[in-house]
């Protein structure tokens, strides 16, 4: 995502936002991978059966353990570009909320079976 | 009075992990709304920022421990693999749902949803109480983002919350049972 160095007049640029808009976009796609990864194992017997990492939880664990490292991965990553940096926040909030709102939706199963 | 191993850990993981980490996000959701608020008035002190920050990092352990135990300890005992031959279902919780039409749907719609939907409650939190320990007061100066953070909490509230209930109706239909049994109290004879 592109980002700009913008200036604010309530001296908030003391305190520089990047750190904390790297750890909101980051849980915003790790949410979404969650669902993206169900729907994924869930549609191809193939992807499902590479998901079982731990067999007495099925593809569950695959599933989770890759959203997790693609969230982990994604802040990480965030995080380094950002860090000591006034990032404009408008766009990064929607992004995640609009991320979080449709985990939420896919995560339901009758939704996710449209797809 | 007796409980069975499973029935104990399945409580542990719904009743100590799941249900008080709903009660605590109520406490999360009010400070940072009232106390982080831009127009807050009163000064926030350093006890106060400590404080929310350890009760954040504490409920993001209660939901790591809740979605760690549901998925690798719960989940396989729910999910049983029935041996051929096999008539009574009781072990099997999964496949005691699926055998009827009146309670599939609280597993196909029930456990699929809820399996999935609880793991944003752990994520959303630990980016909560990361953005708190990292910023604090200072919440106060970037309203767009204490407000999307608070957003956030919200929303591991309501997964939080569909997990906590379909997790107790599964257990009403299709309990997890099994394992040592545990004498937790002697009766009377009748």
């Amino acid at each position: 995502m592109k980002t700009k160095t913008v200036s604010i007049s309530s001296g908030a640029q003391d305190f520089p936002n990047g750190g904390g808009a790297a750890a909101l976009l980051a849980a915003g796609i790790g949410s979404f991978m969650v669902a993206f990864f169900a729907i994924l194992a869930d549609k191809s017997t193939a992807i499902k059966s590479l998901m079982i990492f731990y067999k007495p939880t099925g593809a569950l664990s695959g599933v989770t353990t890759c959203a997790i490292l693609v969230w982990l991965v994604s802040w990480a990553i965030l995080a380094r570009r950002w860090r000591g940096r006034m990032v404009s926040l408008g766009p990064i909030t929607a992004t995640a909320l609009i991320l979080l709102g449709l985990s939420l939706l896919l995560t339901f199963p009758p939704i996710a079976d449209l797809l | 009075m007796e409980i069975t191993l499973r029935s104990l850990l399945t409580l542990v993981h719904g009743m100590g992990f799941g249900a008080l980490y709903l009660l605590a996000c109520s406490g999360a959701i009010v400070e940072l709304y009232r106390r982080y608020s831009p127009g807050s008035l009163r000064p926030i002190e350093v006890e106060d920022e400590r404080f929310l920050g350890g009760y954040l990092v504490a409920m993001a352990v209660l939901a790591w421990l809740a979605v760690l135990t549901g998925a690798y300890v719960i989940y396989p005992w729910y999910r049983a693999v029935l041996p051929p031959g096999t008539v009574d279902l009781a072990g099997f919780p999964q496949r005691l749902l699926m055998a009827s039409p009146s309670t599939i749907e609280w597993h196909s719609i029930g456990m699929e949803w809820k399996e999935h939907v609880a793991w944003l409650a752990p994520i959303s939190i630990t980016m909560a109480a990361a953005v708190f320990i990292r910023h604090g007061r200072n919440l106060t100066r970037h309203p767009q983002l204490r407000n999307a953070v608070l957003g956030f909490v919200f929303v591991s509230f309501v997964a939080a919350g569909i997990a906590g209930f379909f997790g107790a109706m599964l257990d009403k239909y299709a309990p997890v049972q099994g394992g040592q049994t545990i004498q937790l109290m002697h009766g009377e004879k009748p």
